[in-house]
């Protein structure tokens, strides 16, 4: 029962609405012609990345700049530019495959990252006509290398709070900028930085500033915990003298230009994660068949087989979550008219629209594949501390990923509270509807299984947690009223439930996908299994996180009508669970891979 | 110069396969297909002698519909056009030979360029039984290949046991490309997009009245004997007694 057309969501509609599968886009839509793309990139970083991986991490920077020179060549750095300017313009799907086949050494996926994402958008989405003919081709072919400066040594999180100054020449035509800024991403190479200074110390706005203008340097190299391929260095500014025809966007705007992109970098960031992801994997399950303990091979030991089958459900979690994203962004990109004179601007309001979806992403992303690479290490045991095995390099280049494109700290905070401004708004009925969830909880109105449909449980389940967040926010809300923007730890729990959900719902859809495929297909048994073992997951986080909630915020009787609303509301039948947990770990050490 | 390069449809080679349960064949469900490495060889050949000599590199591939993806990678390489004949079900060597050699015989190229041998069953046949049919000479292994269109003949280095064997044969004629041959370039982004927009022929195998009736039946397949893992020794005496003993090789 496949409908023609979509239904357009809200970013943040999701914890209030009931998506269909035929509305959710899901890696098994890809076109033969994305599936392309995807191919090239993988056989580009398969043949030319992984091999020279050795070099790379010790930091041969000129090694780094042939293979991005070399992507350039093939079209690779062209994904999301626009066809004016010698891009290719395809659509965020096929961007953020193509960033996923990138991944498998991460010091070139950063270093890529830092020029296609946070190098190049900028320019992109704000940069005028003149400045887009001198610099976005260069970038586009890989001519020219980028990098983006948004952080100084003090400030970090607090990006809006930076020291480096812009002053306009007595004559006009110049700025100076001056000051420093830290950890910036291909440092070591680029030609063109778009940095971020506040004009008379007031107005923050961002700048493009090629290398060869005077006074610009960058200082040495940082000596990192991972991610030793890529460049990060400080770049000192030393009265540049940047012409203001480089001013980006408008003066006192910088912001906008710094949170758009961040929204961007933060779904490619997770598709990049789900890529390294499986990397990590494909060496698990391999060491798994090959090592042999009292006289089997650790795969046959359920302990192990259970690392197996959670990293492969987490993945498949991401991996959903991840591309239901790409489906809504192009969805509402793709119906902004080209030819309206505002096109950039709306096209930024339409991934503006997801900014919910994209911290989202970033978070959920970031910390699944933590769990992956301890687990992979876990795996090899003594090997996986030791370098002779890659194990050892991923859990040290995993780690960043909860720290940059904004901490995973901040991208909680950023959860409720776009939520609650959504509302605020008038974007999204949330007072309706947590009215609602507590006539759910008044009247014992839970969502109960319809066994007789496919995933009927998980489909109650998803349900019944949206009740549950809708529950805990409202009471939140009720006891903080607006001073809930402080009570971070309140924040941080409501941030881990629509997380679950986001993560939850995308894999239960996508698993309806597979299964309406139908019995012959032979991953309808392992969607099925998948989904069952992410759903206890889910449903036992989303409870301690609402538990944890209720204990900050409510006292007094009402809390034990709470704690046992929070029981109903997480009910799930995991039964078949140890069935499930064997199945997909032995059809990933059979298949030797993550078998979606 | 009409180039007529033909490729071969493969399971991924990097990945693990298993053998189906009627022992007849593999199961090829969630295994990616790639085009033969051997065949990708020939396709970048064809491009190369196009690039210096003009002309025109048509690709040919015998499979199943879903068979138009491989050649679609072959179009954004830079090939000009495809045709891909239809028919499901296994072809052995001989069936998709007469294949080709009707498609040939209607295209006229210059050269017929496949892989030396398909990296799935390696029978390393086509391209000889090819030639036979066409009464073409053939030129197979070929790791260097000079052609001369004024002379209307091509110079081929092959790789033989020893050395290298450097004949000339006069065109049109088969040239099976081995791996030192060239490297393969990737198919660039805009390539693809460009691939979209070029003509992939349809034709039904059953149009070209070939006999496709296999002669070689398959009668089982068995997987290479599972490795046993490594051993350490303590010392070189340990090692030779081993292998004395053990081993029995020394
Ligand atoms: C390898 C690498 C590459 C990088 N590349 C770039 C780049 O190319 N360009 C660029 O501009 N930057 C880059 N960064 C910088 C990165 O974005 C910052 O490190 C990050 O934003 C965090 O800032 P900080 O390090 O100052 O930490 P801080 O902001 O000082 O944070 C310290 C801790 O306090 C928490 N915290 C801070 N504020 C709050 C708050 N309001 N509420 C709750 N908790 C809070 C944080 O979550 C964190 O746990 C890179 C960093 C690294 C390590």
């Amino acid at each position: 029962m496949s409908r023609m057309t979509r239904k357009m969501f809200k970013g943040g509609e999701y914890l209030i609405a009931e998506v269909a599968k035929e509305d959710v886009f899901t890696p098994e839509d890809f076109s033969d012609e994305q599936k392309q793309f995807a191919e090239t990139a993988e056989q580009f970083t398969r043949n030319e990345v992984v091999p020279q991986a050795e070099r790379l991490d010790h930091q041969d920077f000129e090694l780094m700049v042939g293979l991005l020179k070399k992507a350039g060549e093939l079209g690779l750095l062209m994904v999301d530019g626009p066809e004016e300017y010698g891009g290719l313009e395809l659509d965020k799907a096929t961007s953020m495959l193509v960033t996923e086949k990138i991944a498998p050494y991460s010091g070139y996926l950063t270093a890529y990252s830092g020029q296609t994402g946070i190098g190049t958008l900028p320019l992109v989405y704000f940069g005028t006509k003149k400045q887009k003919e001198k610099y976005l081709g260069k970038l586009l072919t890989g001519e020219w290398l980028a990098a983006y400066c948004l952080t100084e040594p003090n400030s970090g999180s607090d990006a809006l709070g930076a020291k480096t100054t812009a002053r306009l020449s007595e004559d006009g035509k110049y700025y100076f900028l001056n000051g420093t800024k830290q950890f910036i991403t291909n440092g070591g190479f680029a030609d063109l930085f778009t940095i971020f200074a506040k004009i008379d110390g007031k107005h923050f706005t961002a700048f493009l500033v090629e290398r060869a203008f005077e006074g610009v340097a960058t200082g040495q190299e940082e000596k990192k915990m991972g991610l030793k391929g890529s460049s990060t260095t400080p770049v000192i500014l030393e009265d540049v003298k940047v012409p203001v025809e480089n001013l980006l966007g408008e003066i006192g705007k910088g912001h906008k230009i710094a949170f758009n992109v961040l929204n961007v970098g933060r779904f490619k960031l997770g598709a990049g994660i789900v890529g390294s992801a499986k990397t990590a994997f494909l060496e698990g399950v391999k060491y798994a068949n090959l090592r042999k303990q009292f006289g089997v091979s650790i795969g046959s030991f359920g302990a192990i087989k259970e690392k197996i089958a959670d990293m492969a459900t987490t993945i498949f979690a991401a991996e959903s979550l991840i591309y239901r994203l790409a489906g809504l962004l192009d969805h509402r990109l793709s119906s902004i008219p080209k030819d309206v004179s505002n096109y950039s601007e709306a096209y930024l309001r339409g991934i503006e629209e997801y900014a919910l979806e994209c911290a989202i992403a970033k978070v959920f992303c970031s910390e699944m594949l933590d769990f992956v690479v301890d687990e992979v290490v876990q795996i090899h045991g003594g090997y996986g501390f030791v370098q002779e095995y890659p194990a050892e390099r991923f859990y040290r280049d995993a780690r960043i990923n909860r720290i940059f494109e904004g901490t995973n700290e901040i991208n909680r905070i950023l959860i409720p509270r776009i939520l609650l401004k959504r509302a605020k708004a008038g974007e999204i009925p949330l007072e309706r509807e947590m009215a609602q969830a507590n006539e759910t909880i008044r009247k014992r109105s839970f969502a109960t299984p319809d066994r007789s449909v496919c995933l009927g449980e998980e489909r109650a389940l998803l349900k019944n947690l949206k009740s549950l967040f809708l529950l805990v926010t409202g009471a939140a809300v009720r006891k903080f009223l607006e001073r809930i923007q402080e009570e971070q730890e309140v924040l941080m729990a409501l941030a881990d439930m629509a997380i679950q959900i986001f993560a939850l719902e995308s894999a239960v859809v996508r698993a309806e996908k597979l299964t309406a495929k139908g019995p012959s297909d032979r991953n309808e048994g392992l969607a099925k299994a998948t989904v069952k073992i992410f759903a206890f997951l889910a449903g036992e986080t989303v409870g301690t996180a609402a538990r944890k909630a209720v204990f900050c915020v409510s006292e007094g009787g009402n809390l034990a009508m709470v704690l046992n609303g929070i029981m109903e509301l997480t009910r799930y039948d995991a039964s078949g669970l140890l069935a499930a947990k064997r199945c997909l770990a032995e059809a990933s050490l059979e298949g030797e891979k993550y078998i979606f | 110069m009409k180039i007529l390069v033909t490729l071969k449809p493969v399971p991924n080679p990097d990945e693990k396969v298993k053998v189906r349960e009627d022992g007849k064949g593999i199961v090829r469900e969630n295994i990616k297909t790639v085009v033969n490495p051997f065949c990708e060889i020939a396709v970048e050949e064809g491009l190369r002698i196009r690039e210096a000599h003009g002309g025109e590199v048509v690709v040919l591939t015998v499979g199943p519909r879903e068979s138009d993806q491989q050649l679609r990678t072959a179009l954004a390489m830079g090939a000009d056009r495809g045709i891909l004949v239809e028919a499901a079900g296994d072809l052995d060597s001989l069936a998709v030979a007469k294949v080709i050699a009707k498609v040939a015989a209607e295209e006229k190229p210059d050269l017929v360029l496949n892989g030396k041998q398909a990296v799935d069953d390696d029978n390393n046949q086509v391209g000889q039984i090819l030639a036979a049919l066409l009464s073409w000479p053939q030129a197979t292994f070929v790791s260097k290949l000079e052609p001369d269109m004024g002379c209307r003949k091509a110079k081929a280095t092959r790789e033989v046991d020893g050395g290298l064997e450097t004949i000339e044969v006069p065109l049109p004629a088969v040239i099976t490309a081995d791996l030192r041959l060239n490297e393969p370039r990737y198919a660039s982004l805009p390539g693809i997009m460009k691939a979209k927009k070029k003509e992939v022929k349809l034709v039904p195998v059953a149009s070209l009245g070939v006999d496709t009736k296999p002669k070689v039946r398959v009668l089982s397949l068995t997987p290479p004997r599972q490795r046993s893992g490594g051993r350490k020794v303590a010392d070189v005496a340990e090692l030779v007694s081993l292998l004395s003993n053990e081993a029995k090789i020394l």
